[in-house]
C-alpha cells in the first residue's frame, strides 16, 4: 500500500487548468487544506475571507448565481457548525452549484473537540438539496471533484489530506457502492478512513471462514444504491456499519433507514463515536480508544456471529490492494 | 422625476401599507413609515434598472428551488432583466416585504390586484419575503445574511466585467449582527465600489428601540472604521437620499444612514412607542382609529 501526500493540492490545480469557472475560497487555511498551490497557480481565482466563515458561506452563494463554482474550502467544524444558517439559506435553499470541502473528518486530526468533524454528514444530510460524499483514498480524493461537479446543486465533500493510502483505481461514482469483497454471512459497509482500517482484517477473517460482503460507500446523499440493499437482503447475521462519526445520523442511520424502509429485520452493528466527542490523540490512539478500529470490528463480528475468532492485533496484514482491484475489475463485468 | 413626484410615490406606499395593515389585523406599519422615500428615491430616481419582466398579477407558489423543479419563479424578474451595465435591487430585512410590493405597485412594476394575494395561502406575495416574492431576488429571512451574498455577486460581477451597480436596503438592527460587519470588512479588504447600501436607521428592532436592545452605535464611526465610506442623511428628505448616493466612494463601499423615524406620517403610531415592530390591531377600537386616520390623511383606501 503506497502512501501519498497533498493528493488534491496537486489535483485541484490541474483538474481546474481548464475550468476558469472554478473559484476558489479560502478562510485562513489555505495551506491546511492544500489550496497554497492553487492560489499560487491561479491568483486570480482565489479568495481569501480570512476568519468569516458566516460570510463566505453567503458570498459563495452569491458568487454562484452568477455562473461561478466556489470550491470552499476550510476545516468541516467551522462550516456545518458555524455557518449552519448560511450554509442553508444562501446555498442549500436556492440549490446553487456551491462545493463545499470540509477538511478534518472525525478523529483523522489531534486538533480535539473544536476541530473533529463527528456529525457533519448527520447535519447534513438533514438540509434539502444537499449531496453528501465522503473520500477514503487517494484516488477518491482526486475523482470526487469530477462528481461533485457534476452535480446540479450544492455538494458537501468530506475530504482526506495529507497522508493518503491509495487503495483503488477506478473512479468514484456517484452513488455506487464499491464492492471490496463477496460474501454472505454478514455485510460490513464502511466509508473514509475506515475502509482501510477494515481491510486490515477483512482477509484474516476470510481465512477464519468468515463470509463477508464489503462495501465501501462514498455517496452518503443521495442513498439510493441497489447493491446496498441487494447485499444486505442476503447476510445471513446481519450487518456491521463502520464510520468516523457519530452513530447517529451518518452512515449506520442511513442503512438502518434503509433496513427499516424495506422491512429487513436484521441486526446492524453500528461502529462508530457512540454519541460522544472526541479529544486531542493520534488517529492510531483515538480509534483505539472509542473502539471504531480493526479490533473493534473484529469484537462486532463475534457478537453478530455468536462464535470467537482468536484474532489479534499481530494477526492485522497492510490492506491488499491487487485483491480490491480485481474485484471491482470482474464487478465492472 | 421631479421631488414632488417621488414624494407622492412615498406616501402611496405608506396608504397601501397601513391600508393592509388595517384589513389583516396587524402588520409590519412602521416599516413603512420610516422607509417609503428610501424605496420610492431608489426606483423612481437612483436605480438603473429595465422595466418589469415579470407578470403584473404575480404568479401562485410553484414549489422552492431544486434540481427536479423546472417550474421555479424568482420574484427579481420584477426589478427588470440581468444586465451587465444595469444595476440590480436587494431587500435585506424582508420583513420590509410590504413596503416593498407597495413600492412596485406604485412604480407600476406590480398591479395593485396582485397585492390583494398578500400573505394569503399558495401565494408568492409572502408577509416575510422569500426569493420568489415579487422584486426580491435572495433568500434574505435570516438577517444579515443578504451583505455577504451582494459580496458575492459583486465580486463575480467585477470578474466579468459588468460595471452596474448592486444596491441593497438593510435596516439598522442588521449591525447588531457579526456577519455583517464580516461582510463590511472583505467589501473594503477587496475595494469593491459597486455596492451601494440604504440603512434604514429607524432606531427600532423586534424588542423596542435599539438602544435598549444593543449597541450598534456610533454607526457611521464603525462603519468608516472598517474601511467604507458612510454618510449619515434625513431619510425622509429625498433630495439628501439623491446626494447622499452620489457621494464619490472610490475603491470602497458605501453606506447611507438614512436617519428616519417609525411613525413617520403616520403619527398616531406615536403613541405605541416603543413597540413599533410589528402593529398588532387588537380591538374594534384600534381599528376604527387607524381607519379614520386612513381616510383624513390619504383619502381613504386606494382606488
Amino acid at each position: 500500500m503506497r502512501l501519498e501526500a497533498r493528493v488534491h493540492e496537486k489535483n485541484l490545480v490541474k483538474w481546474a487548468a481548464d475550468k476558469p469557472e472554478v473559484i476558489v475560497f479560502s478562510a485562513d487555511l489555505t495551506n491546511s487544506t492544500e489550496i497554497g498551490l492553487f492560489k499560487e497557480t491561479y491568483p486570480d481565482r482565489f479568495y481569501s475571507f480570512g476568519m468569516t466563515e458566516q460570510n463566505m458561506m453567503s458570498a459563495a452563494g452569491g458568487m454562484a448565481r452568477e455562473g461561478f463554482t466556489p470550491f470552499v474550502h476550510t476545516f468541516a467544524v467551522f462550516m456545518y457548525r458555524r455557518a449552519l444558517d448560511q450554509i442553508e439559506m444562501s446555498i442549500a435553499y436556492p440549490n446553487l452549484k456551491v462545493r463545499i470541502f470540509g477538511f478534518l473528518p472525525g478523529i483523522t486530526t489531534p486538533g480535539g473537540a473544536s476541530h473533529q468533524a463527528i456529525n457533519d454528514i448527520g447535519i447534513l444530510r438533514t438540509v434539502p438539496n444537499m449531496t453528501i460524499l465522503e473520500t477514503g483514498d487517494a484516488t477518491e480524493v482526486e475523482s470526487v471533484l469530477d462528481v461533485a461537479q457534476s452535480i446540479d446543486g450544492p455538494v458537501y465533500v468530506r475530504q482526506l489530506r495529507g497522508q493518503i493510502p491509495r487503495l483503488f483505481k477506478e473512479p468514484m461514482k456517484l452513488g455506487k457502492s464499491r464492492v471490496l469483497s463477496k460474501g454472505d454471512d454478514l455485510v460490513l459497509l464502511t466509508s473514509g478512513i475506515m475502509t482501510e482500517e477494515a481491510l486490515k482484517v477483512i482477509p484474516v477473517l476470510k481465512k477464519r471462514g468468515v463470509s463477508i460482503e464489503h462495501l465501501h460507500i462514498s455517496t452518503h446523499k443521495p442513498f439510493t444504491d441497489d447493491n446496498i440493499l441487494n447485499a444486505i437482503e442476503k447476510a445471513r447475521y446481519g450487518v456491521i456499519t463502520m464510520e468516523n462519526h457519530t452513530v447517529i445520523g451518518g452512515l449506520g442511520s442511513s442503512v438502518s433507514e434503509l433496513m427499516s424502509e424495506k422491512g429487513l429485520g436484521k441486526r446492524l452493528v453500528r461502529i462508530g463515536l457512540k454519541d460522544t466527542y472526541a479529544h486531542g490523540g493520534s488517529k492510531e490512539y483515538l480509534m483505539k480508544y472509542y473502539e471504531i478500529d480493526a479490533m473493534s470490528l473484529v469484537k462486532s463480528i463475534e457478537d453478530l456471529i455468536g462464535q470467537k475468532l482468536n484474532i489479534t492485533e499481530q494477526d492485522f496484514i497492510e490492506p491488499q490492494i491487487d485483491e480490491i482491484e480485481q474485484l471491482v475489475k470482474s464487478e465492472d463485468l | 422625476m421631479d421631488i414632488d413626484s417621488v414624494k407622492k410615490i412615498a406616501n402611496g406606499i405608506r396608504r397601501r401599507v397601513l391600508e393592509f395593515t388595517i384589513r389583516n389585523g396587524g402588520g409590519y406599519l412602521s416599516q413603512a413609515c420610516s422607509s417609503a422615500e428610501i424605496f420610492a428615491t431608489l426606483y423612481a430616481e437612483l436605480m438603473n434598472i429595465g422595466p418589469s419582466m415579470a407578470p403584473k398579477i404575480p404568479p401562485a407558489f410553484c414549489g422552492v428551488p431544486s434540481k427536479n423543479n423546472k417550474s421555479y419563479f424568482s420574484g427579481y424578474l420584477y426589478n427588470g432583466p440581468k444586465e451587465p451595465h444595469l444595476d440590480r435591487f436587494f431587500l435585506s430585512p424582508v420583513h420590509y416585504a410590504l413596503v416593498l410590493y407597495a413600492a412596485l405597485v406604485e412604480t407600476g412594476r406590480m398591479d395593485a390586484e396582485g397585492l390583494e394575494m398578500f400573505n394569503r395561502d399558495g401565494s408568492t406575495v409572502e408577509m416575510i419575503g422569500a426569493d420568489h416574492s415579487p422584486g426580491h431576488e435572495l433568500m434574505s429571512g435570516s438577517l444579515g445574511q443578504t451583505l455577504s451574498q451582494v459580496l458575492g455577486i459583486a465580486m463575480a460581477r467585477k470578474r466579468k466585467g459588468e460595471t452596474g451597480k448592486n444596491w441593497v436596503v438593510m435596516s439598522d438592527g442588521e449591525f447588531m449582527i457579526g456577519q455583517t460587519w464580516e461582510a463590511v470588512e472583505t467589501l473594503s479588504f477587496y475595494n469593491i465600489d459597486t455596492v451601494k447600501v440604504i440603512i434604514d436607521a429607524n432606531g427600532q428592532s423586534a424588542d423596542g428601540k435599539i438602544g435598549t436592545v444593543n449597541q450598534i452605535e456610533p454607526l457611521k464611526q464603525r462603519l468608516e472604521s472598517f474601511g467604507a465610506v458612510a454618510v449619515e442623511i434625513n431619510g425622509h428628505d429625498i433630495q439628501q437620499l439623491i446626494n447622499a448616493a452620489n457621494t464619490p466612494h472610490e475603491g470602497k463601499p458605501l453606506f447611507i444612514i438614512a436617519r428616519t423615524n417609525s411613525c413617520q406620517e403616520i403619527e398616531i403610531l406615536n403613541k405605541r412607542a416603543p413597540k413599533l415592530h410589528f402593529i398588532r390591531i387588537n380591538n374594534e377600537q384600534e381599528k376604527s382609529e387607524l381607519q379614520r386616520f386612513l381616510q383624513e390623511k390619504f383619502g381613504g383606501v386606494n382606488p
